[in-house]
């Protein structure tokens, strides 16, 4: 028996030394150096920016002799919380992440996820730093050093139903109450309903914020310090954003819904007016998606008293791992993706880019239907860089402003709703202070 | 001698995730766990025990939703195993029909029944429609949310409460059952005071099983409702609170904290359970 053993211990060991030295083995290949093959880990979100530019990604290859793009692809939640493991374990097996700099943005910073990429950006005037937006570029900086490239912006805009609006005669809404009297009078007439927008607690805090903002009000005061969510202005915001879609909004609404809930809805041609980002239209104008794609007109996002204030946010940007030991090759595929060539060809397939060469170019608007083009353009002129409260722990916050919201659409004791929010997020910010 | 590496390596993969956690929920741990934190001792426990707005609804749904789970699932399955085990033509089929929710994926019986839910265009209201019976909110409603969620689970997982109950029924004598038809017992008095008896400790293994698995249950009440158990909580669970303040919070003190908590309701559920199977098989 025990020459058994000794006979057993001895394979189990050389299976363990030979299977060491293949796992060293594929690790050399795979991950290699800076310098000759090398295999880089990008981590992208699932988005019609990343349709347009992963089938790109062969050209970076070609151009880079010896090295292989590794892409991941994954939705929204899951690549935050894909990130909050890896990251928390220190992987360097990310190189590349694309991120939300206003959601998770100051966290990933906070927390030395996210590289400092200051000198890079600096380096190449051909790519010009300079070009970015002024908004987007000051999401992207934490504590002066620049984390991230910013890759696509969003304006929150009106979208409504052509042909819906010129039957009944009704104008495109200018300000918020034009928006109600005919989200009221469209469902009053009893075939659609007049309104949808997101509902979930979380999820509609972004499209209620340019109501907010529109109204007069905000989250916080200006160093945060303060919640301003139970002044006057934000409660006339929330009872707003709660009547347009409790009262003027499809029957039996969810208060779960997200962008995709919303849009489907009027893209079903369900609902005469729905406001979200600038950059869901194609989900809204495509025949592929949309039921009434060719009847789908586009506004800016009406005005309050504070007049028309919607969101203009940089949405995603790129970043490097801090613990990946390629951050030269990474920079390079940033600068690769992000080069103003590339950028005005992602525009004009569609997405909504950083670059304010693009957006002067004709050709980066030629592709945007022209009345959402010159929505954008208002409001990126008129818009406000955030929207959610500028705080580390914004999913939290978030989910403490947005209750309100809930309440007001489903017909609660919205007061109540404003003071218990107001109280919780006021115990947030001194927290986080 | 052989098994020491087997043990070492089970030490490894149960003890060290319990141990750490553990040691995680005596910290402030918060943002990465890679940056510092502080030993504060039980604080996270007393924060957790005494919070009447999110923990203490969350444990009374984990309590609603797998009681309410257990109960109808145990008599239907109990049914439906009794229909299903004497031989009949067809059973074969009937058989295949039944286990076919059981080898769905979690996540993906939530996308279609939160389609069917769906209040304005999903399939469950359009059915009503056709009997004029109006809209229900389902899945939406505040109020309807978990009873909705806990009809998905009874019809995902009835089918393994039969599979159980049928292996259980299967392998009884028919002796006594024939005794008692010749004593002159009816259906039900033969059900009751011969099956269900003989039948008891795998009709206790089926809760077992099945109760561990309805108290842990989190994939589909994320699929229908999301991040924090939907926009007022109603299907907040434990086990969906502390995914909501490791993954969205970043709050890993506290919730290893609730994870500690749960895992000793666990515990303390099994052990009971255990004791009445061992007082049932006497």
């Amino acid at each position: 028996m025990k020459h058994r053993s000794i006979k057993l211990t001895t394979a189990a060991v050389a299976v363990a030394a030979l299977t060491t030295g293949l796992l060293a083995g594929c690790s050399s290949d795979e991950g290699g150096a800076e310098g000759g093959a090398q295999t880089l880990r990008v981590t992208l979100a699932n988005h019609v920016w990343t349709d347009i530019v992963k089938d790109k990604i062969s050209e970076f290859e070609a151009a880079n002799e010896g090295v292989k793009v590794e892409l991941t692809q994954l939705g929204e939640d899951q690549l935050s919380d894909q990130y909050n493991v890896k990251l928390n374990a220190g992987t360097d097996e990310i190189d590349v992440m694309m991120y939300r700099p206003l959601q998770e943005g100051k966290l990933f910073a906070q927390n030395g996820y996210l590289a400092d990429l200051s000198d890079y950006v600096a380096q190449d005037s051909a790519w010009d730093w300079s070009d970015f937006q002024e908004g987007p570029v000051e999401a992207t900086t934490f504590e002066g050093s620049v984390v991230g490239v910013p890759i696509i912006t969003e304006q929150e805009v009106l979208y409504y139903r052509s042909d819906v609006l010129e039957s009944m005669g009704i104008e495109v809404p200018k300000t918020l109450d034009e928006l109600e009297a005919a989200a009221k009078a469209i469902k009053e007439q009893g075939e659609i309903a007049g309104f949808v927008a997101r509902t979930g607690v979380s999820a509609a805090v972004t499209q209620f914020s340019s109501y907010l903002y529109s109204m007069g009000g905000d989250f916080a005061n200006e160093d945060y310090t303060t919640s301003t969510i139970d002044s006057a202005e934000a409660k006339a915001a929330y009872e707003l954003y709660g009547r347009l879609i409790g009262q003027y909004g499809p029957d039996n609404v969810s208060t779960d819904m997200s962008w995709p809930d919303a849009a489907a809805l009027f893209a079903q041609g369900q609902v005469a007016f729905y406001t979200d980002a600038s950059s869901l239209y194609k989900n809204l104008a495509e025949e592929e998606n949309s039921t009434v794609w060719e009847h789908v007109g586009y506004a800016p996002f009406p005005a309050g008293p504070a007049g028309s204030l919607p969101y203009n946010v940089p949405s995603w940007a790129l970043g490097i791992n801090s613990d990946s030991n390629k951050k030269d090759l990474a920079f390079d595929f940033i600068q690769w993706l992000t080069s103003p060539e590339m950028t005005l060809e992602v525009q004009t397939a569609g997405v909504p880019a950083a670059r304010t060469s693009v957006w002067e170019n004709p050709a980066g608007i030629s592709s945007f239907p022209e009345q959402l083009a010159e929505a954008i353009a208002i409001g990126s002129e008129t818009g406000v860089g955030y929207d959610r409260p500028r705080v580390v722990s914004v999913a939290e916050a978030r989910e403490i402003v947005g209750a309100p919201i809930v309440v007001a659409i489903t017909g609660g004791d919205v007061d109540a709703a404003i003071k218990k929010a107001h109280e919780d997020f006021q115990k947030f910010l001194d927290d986080e202070n | 001698m052989l098994a020491a590496p087997a043990m070492a390596f089970v030490a490894l993969l149960i003890t060290f995730p319990l141990a750490w956690t553990l040691y995680l929920s005596l910290t402030d741990a918060s943002g990465s766990i890679r940056s510092s934190h502080d030993f504060i001792g039980l604080e996270n426990y007393a924060e957790i025990l005494t919070d009447t707005d999110r923990f203490w609804p969350a444990v009374a749904r984990t309590a609603i939703f797998t009681g309410g789970a257990m109960l109808v699932e145990m008599v239907l399955g109990m049914l439906i195993a009794l229909l299903l085990w004497r031989p009949f033509r067809g059973q074969g089929f009937v058989r295949v029909i039944i286990l076919l929710p059981l080898v769905a994926t979690p996540v993906a019986v939530g996308m279609m029944w939160r389609l069917i839910f769906e209040p304005s265009i999903g399939f469950a209201n359009q059915f009503l429609s056709w009997f004029g019976i109006p809209a229900q909110p389902w899945l939406a409603g505040e109020a309807t949310a978990l009873p909705t969620l806990i009809f998905v689970d009874i019809w995902q997982w009835t089918p393994m409460v039969v599979l159980i109950l049928l292996a259980g029924l299967t392998s009884l004598s028919d002796e006594p059952d024939e005794a008692a038809r010749v004593d002159g017992a009816n259906a039900w008095q033969r059900f009751w005071y011969v099956t269900f008896p003989l039948v008891m400790p795998t009709f206790i293994t089926a809760i077992l099983l099945r109760g561990i698995d309805a108290l842990k249950t989190f994939d589909i009440l994320y699929a229908t409702k999301g991040k924090g158990g939907g926009s007022f909580h109603e299907v907040e669970t434990l086990n969906v609170y502390a995914y909501g303040l490791s993954f969205d919070y970043q709050k890993y003190g506290e919730s290893s904290a609730v994870l500690i908590v749960f895992f000793m309701m666990i515990i303390g559920c099994i052990w009971i359970l255990t004791i009445r199977k061992k007082k049932s098989a006497l």
